[in-house]
């Protein structure tokens, strides 16, 4: 049942999800790649490079996309895939939620509560592991395919770091290579 | 007041672009200078969202909507944060399927591709550099990263070793 598995999977990573949008990404890889084959890895970058050309957090972007490619791939209706979107997107704000009201009303408590200091000193290092890994796990064949993606690989790279150009710009122009190059 | 909250947070769903941090400065102009909540509040309610799993920007609407009016208020700024994401993704994934195989769409594609890996390198290396990785602190990133990588083991996992082994060493760290 897609409808329950897509529920399923989201509340994990919402749940799982510490360390913003990017370490998200290879929980999310995890599951609907590898786990459940709902896309493809190429399919699953084409998500991430939407995700950042458009408005909004990363993980609402691709709960939204994936809930509706998942269900869409599997030979649903269009208004099904709606549902599978829309199902998406609830799921992963839904741990968000319930955990932001409980802390709400301890929040003075929690603030400088040193369980919570102490499992972050094992998590912040963890979460930049999981960052490294969603970028690890996209540097394969299906998204490297010549010597060509590698120029694009070190030019994107440097303009964004060295030259902190914006995200949007980048994939503009990387998208301007792509019909250059091929 | 519901409205105004809603609108706010759609307002700043929409004009941001590039994830939950992309948002904070817009957060912080608008609830500010609305008089919601004080400069220090902001920050203690930032550092809190950020310690929490999920997404960052809806964890600061929830925050602060439950804050301003209640349960309500945090399920209207929840709403407002999500909703512009929404629609706009819903529209691309049903036009997106009709132009995927089209040769001119592909051929983009083959050039975002290598540059979002890219741009997933660049706030590693942020990250990295913000929380100061250590020697020690950098194994335990490597770890993670071959583990998932090469092994195949699920993140979930280790979330949870990672914040076990925290607490272990945090806790015990402070006796001495």
């Amino acid at each position: 049942m897609i409808f329950l598995q897509l529920f399923w999977v989201y509340i994990k990573i919402g749940l799982f999800g510490f360390g913003g949008g990017y370490a998200m990404l290879s929980l999310i890889q995890n599951e609907a790649v590898n786990k459940y084959n709902w896309i493809s890895l190429q399919e699953f970058t084409d998500v991430v490079a939407i995700s950042q050309m458009t408005p909004g957090p990363i993980g609402i972007n691709s709960a939204t996309y994936i809930g509706y490619t998942a269900v869409h791939n599997a030979g649903y209706s269009v208004g099904l895939s709606i549902l599978g979107s829309s199902i998406a997107t609830f799921a992963v704000c839904l741990p968000s939620f319930i955990l932001v009201l409980v802390i709400s009303y301890y929040f003075n408590r929690f603030k400088q509560n040193r369980y919570v200091e102490a499992a972050f000193t094992g998590l912040r290092p963890a979460t930049v592991g999981l960052i490294a890994a969603a970028a690890l796990l996209l540097m394969n064949h299906e998204n490297f395919i010549d010597y060509k993606s590698f120029l694009i690989f070190a030019g994107a790279f440097i303009l964004t770091w060295k030259f902190k150009l914006h995200p949007i710009l980048m994939i503009l122009l990387a998208g301007i290579a792509g019909l250059v190059l091929y | 007041m519901f409205r105004t909250l809603f609108f706010t947070f759609t307002h700043i769903g929409i004009f941001t672009i590039g994830g939950g941090y992309a948002m904070l400065p817009l957060i912080e102009r608008e609830v500010i200078n609305r008089g919601w909540i004080s400069k220090e509040d902001f920050i203690d309610l930032f550092a809190m969202a950020q310690s929490l799993p999920g997404i960052f920007a809806v964890n600061i609407a929830i925050f602060l909507g439950y804050k301003l009016k209640g349960f309500w208020g945090s399920f209207v700024c929840a709403m407002g944060t999500i909703l512009p994401s929404f629609f706009i993704i819903l529209l691309i994934a049903l036009f997106f399927s009709h132009i995927q195989n089209d040769i001119w769409v592909e051929r983009i594609f083959k050039g975002l591709r290598p540059a979002v890996v890219a741009l997933i390198v660049v706030p590693c290396i942020n990250a990295a550099k913000t929380i100061g990785l250590s020697w020690k602190t950098a194994v335990i990133a490597i770890t993670a990263a071959l583990l998932i990588w090469l092994v195949g083991i699920s993140p979930v996992y280790i979330i949870v070793a990672a914040a076990v082994g925290g607490l272990i060493y945090g806790l015990n760290k402070k006796k001495y």
